[in-house]
């Protein structure tokens, strides 16, 4: 069952893919490491992070792919997720500091002393243990999606209704976390790390490690999702994404579905957001901004939602893009993404992926290749609110009564 | 004879009463009361003091503070009596009359003039007496107030005058209340001391809370359920007060609110589309408000105070005419894809936002307030500032027309019928891709018209528009899109919550409350409270 499982996962898009992003694993550590620093194929350091802060950045939005391009689930807040990833990392790199902070107390990170805490509030204790921190990277986006989810799905809120109460959530967390007494540093986050399981952060091996570990973390959710959605469970994904009142019908639990589709999401991106915080060396409440969850959606639907590699193409090309943008041209980066929004949404509905899989498939007629792109007519199943128009054929298009 | 003339003039003034002002002096007239502080006992001393109140020299309050403060001197050798600062080794003195320089002296050539308890209040006494009796209106009101504050016994008589001589009604009752607050300290008839109870009550404010709690601990017996009472009352009066300022505040987010959503509700409503370049609309009519009145400013400076009403129906076309250029341009590509339509117009936002940003810079414009918008006045308890009020009004105004729109005019019924079954609507024959256009321009436009509106209470940055769009779509969802009343509701209600939850839990935790409360809302009501019911629902 296992088994066929994980061979059902392995079509031939995402062995490429995972076998890609093993090469890559090895690969850039290696270059960084092994290759002297004159050569042309040294990796400077820094340039390892910013690679595995794109890593990072794909699996978030293939977290959000899988619910947003599989499920019709158009989450507004799935940068929450990813923060509390970060979070439960930071408060474990924070826990690593000790005694080598600016105050030097052995138990309360700096902020805290500056704050006046007498002790540790009690949701920082089994912190300064990894396994427990690495659960809680789990456990906190994963407990948040499924009571978050559990109560939206359950009362049918689908739609723009649902994205708009995702913004509301990870817009009320921004507001939580911004606050100092939350006990999470308030405005200026955490940051200042020093060991991550006893090696220093800003060694150029650990970095490699982190890089790796944000390839493999990757792939393993390339494999996932892939099992996810090759399933029969995934066809019902699509099935509630394309016409969740008719799969209700039929007998399918659509919230089940739902629900478990956005908290292994929510999961995902937790991971992702915890690999993120050592590369990057800090988490602060600005990764709550609703505009983050904005801006990872648009990464997912240039790549090509409803697919696996597209939401990985996009994420990628669109960091690189602002990283140029912001050193190069800073004031154009928004313009940029503004259009970006507008042209991907008007022009490539389907990304890059999926236009090119399309394209590709007008070649080759016979292999019918990107069955598991939303259809065309964006008829996202149940999510159009009130009379959302479909979209009217030619002939039923009324001539203006003259 | 010199020294004399001063000690005369005591004399005089101790038979006559208090001397009305003074004839102008001079600072040389003034020169020898000054000088005569210095010599002889406290007796003389005050009499001095009190003569050279009686002068109504404009200068004398400060000499007579200095000297309570025991900064006057006196030199030895010329017996001038003077203001002493410290210059190198020895002091500096200038002339207290006449601010001349008298030159340096060793600290064992002038003397302190030295003052006791009596004398202090002697000069307390007459320094209240002058400002009390000063022609000057703000010079006796923060006398009467200092009175009030120290609520000195020996200032009564003083105060009684005084107050038998004032004509401004806020003085006066200032002056009343510190009567009031003495005669609870003297030993007056209790009959004197309930109608001192009752002026106090009457006054108001946490002061009084204060002054007859004080009161109460001195208090004989029989007055003491009478303060009792007073101080209940008071607290009674304070709690109602507090939340009816706290409604106002809430009416007033609630107008905010309602300006800001009701264009959203709108589009929404009629097309399904959420317009995430809402807020840059609103944004947008606040940068036209400031550039009508920098054209203003510029060309004509006298109708500065008209400037809003030219800037509404500039704002509204302005932003009218961009929200339909975005229908045409953008959105009526996306229909039907309601989330596409929700990436699309989030990207135009972030277009618009730089764009302002890349014109007007990064930083906040200032936009001015017409004389009639600015100030505040007190409604009771309220203190009330004009230009909330006149954006309640405005909310109100525009909601109404709103009404009228949608329900006494062909567009609004086409509107409506689009809104209910855009299907059947355009088997009727209503052209639904005008009837959009025009929908998202009303839309649009009436966020330029929020905009003009929050450009006198807010910051005008590019971001204006960001602070406000989370808010605008709780309301929407939170009331509906089947009519306008659920935004009404839905606006003031959640204005009132987050001003009533402010003060229990601050102003952060109470909008992290409101947000939970509304996404838990949802659960119950997954399309707001006034939805629509029926087919067009499921449509």
């Amino acid at each position: 069952m296992i088994t066929q499982f994980i061979f059902r996962a392995l079509d031939k898009k995402a062995i490429w893919a995972v076998v890609l992003l093993l090469a890559v694993a090895l690969l850039v550590p290696a270059c960084n490491l092994l290759v002297p620093p004159g050569s042309p194929f040294h990796v400077p350091s820094h340039f390892v992070a910013l690679l595995g802060k794109y890593l990072t950045f794909a699996m978030l939005a293939l977290a959000l792919d899988l619910v947003w391009g599989y499920c019709g689930i158009l989450s507004l807040g799935h940068g929450a997720f990813f923060a509390l990833g970060g979070y439960a990392m930071g408060m474990y790199l924070m826990r690593q500091i000790g005694t080598r902070g600016v105050y030097a107390n052995p138990v309360l990170p700096d902020f805290m002393v500056f704050l006046n805490y007498r002790e540790l509030p009690w949701f920082w204790h089994g912190f300064d243990q990894f396994p427990f921190a690495m659960l809680m990277v789990v456990l906190a986006p994963g407990l948040l999606a499924f009571v978050f989810g559990w109560f939206a799905f359950r009362s049918r809120v689908t739609g723009v209704y649902l994205s708009i109460i995702t913004q509301a959530m990870t817009f009320a967390l921004l507001l939580a976390f911004f606050r100092n007494d939350m006990g999470f540093g308030g405005n200026n986050g955490l940051t200042d790390f020093k060991d991550i399981l006893g090696f220093s952060v800003q060694a150029p091996s650990t970095r490699s490690a982190l890089f790796a570990a944000s390839a493999i973390a990757l792939a393993l959710s390339v494999l996932i999702c892939s099992a996810i959605v090759n399933s029969k469970l995934g066809k019902v994904m699509v099935a509630v994404r394309d016409a969740e009142s008719r799969t209700r019908f039929l007998g399918y639990r659509v919230e089940h579905v739902k629900l478990f589709a956005f908290v292994v999401s929510a999961v995902m991106a937790g991971i992702a957001g915890a690999l993120y915080v050592p590369q990057v060396g800090i988490i602060n409440p600005s990764e709550f901004e609703p505009a983050n969850s904005i801006e990872v959606v648009i990464w997912t639907a240039v790549g090509g939602r409803g697919t696996i590699i597209g939401p990985i193409i996009g994420a990628i090309a669109v960091n690189a893009g602002k990283s140029y943008f912001t050193g190069a041209l800073p004031d154009l980066w928004l313009f940029a993404l503004g259009a970006l929004f507008i042209l991907v949404t008007l022009f490539l509905p389907k990304g890059i992926v999926g236009t090119f899989a399309g394209w590709m498939a007008g070649r080759a007629p016979s292999r019918a290749q990107h069955n598991n792109a939303p259809r065309e007519s964006g008829r996202t199943g149940g999510t159009q609110i009130l009379d959302a128009k479909p979209e009217p054929a030619a002939d039923l298009k009324p001539e203006p009564a003259e | 004879m010199r020294r004399f003339l001063p000690v005369l003039f005591a004399f005089l003034t101790a038979v006559f009463g208090l001397p009305v002002v003074a004839q102008q002096t001079t600072p040389a007239d003034l020169k020898p009361f000054v000088d005569a502080l210095a010599p002889g006992g406290f007796p003389q001393r005050e009499a001095a003091v009190t003569a050279l109140a009686a002068t109504g020299d404009e200068r004398v309050p400060a000499i007579l503070n200095a000297l309570g403060e025991g900064n006057l001197y006196v030199v030895e050798a010329t017996g001038d009596v003077g203001f002493a600062t410290k210059a190198g080794a020895g002091f500096a003195i200038t002339d207290a009359a006449t601010s001349a320089p008298l030159g340096q002296f060793a600290k064992g050539d002038i003397d302190k003039i030295k003052v006791n308890n009596g004398l202090r209040r002697t000069i307390r006494t007459v320094i209240g007496q002058m400002t009390l009796l000063s022609p000057d209106r703000g010079t006796r009101l923060s006398a009467a107030r200092s009175i009030l504050k120290n609520a000195d016994p020996a200032s009564m008589e003083l105060l009684q005058s005084a107050l038998a001589a004032e004509t401004d009604p806020e003085i006066k009752a200032t002056m009343e209340a510190a009567n009031a607050v003495i005669t609870l300290k003297t030993d007056a008839s209790l009959d004197n001391k309930r109608t001192a109870i009752e002026t106090i009550a009457s006054r108001g404010g946490r002061d009084a809370v204060t002054i007859l709690n004080a009161a109460l601990a001195s208090a004989p017996n029989e007055l003491k359920p009478a303060i009792q009472g007073a101080i209940e009352g008071q607290a009674r009066d304070r709690a109602a007060w507090d939340v009816a300022q706290n409604i106002w505040y809430g009416v007033s987010l609630s107008s905010v609110l309602l300006l800001a959503a009701i264009g959203l509700a709108i589009t929404f409503g009629v097309m399904g589309v959420i317009n995430m370049a809402h807020g840059e609309m609103v944004m947008l009519g606040a940068y036209t408000t400031f550039v009508v009145q920098n054209l203003i400013r510029m060309n004509f400076p006298g109708l500065f105070d008209y400037s809003l009403f030219i800037a509404l129906p500039a704002a509204f076309l302005f932003t009218a005419l961009v929200g339909v250029g975005i229908e045409r341009g953008i959105i009526r590509w996306l229909y039907g894809r309601p989330l596409e339509t929700l990436l699309a117009t989030w990207g135009l936002s972030l277009m618009i936002q730089q764009a302002v940003r890349s014109i007007f810079g990064p930083t906040n414009q200032q936009v001015g307030n017409p004389n009639w918008m600015s100030g505040a006045f007190d409604f009771g308890g309220l203190s009330i500032t004009w230009n909330r009020l006149w954006i309640v009004l405005f909310a109100l105004a525009v909601f109404a027309v709103l009404q009228l729109v949608l329900n006494r005019t062909a567009l609004g019924l086409q509107m409506r019928a689009v809104t209910q079954n855009r299907r059947m609507a355009s088997a009727m024959g209503i052209r639904t891709p005008f009837v959009d256009a025009m929908t998202f321009g009303l839309g649009s436009g009436i966020a330029g018209l929020a905009g003009v509106a929050l450009s006198q209470i807010d910051n005008v940055s590019p971001n204006l528009g960001q602070a406000y769009i989370i808010d605008s779509f709780m309301v929407v969802v939170f009331g509906g899109v089947g009519n306008l009343w659920g935004t009404l509701v839905g606006a003031v209600t959640l204005g009132i919550a987050n001003k009533f939850l402010e003060p229990y839990a601050g102003a952060v935790l109470g909008k992290i409350l409101i947000l939970v409360l509304i996404i838990l809302f949802i659960q119950r009501r997954p399309r707001g409270l006034f939805a629509l019911k029926g087919r067009a629902v499921e449509a």
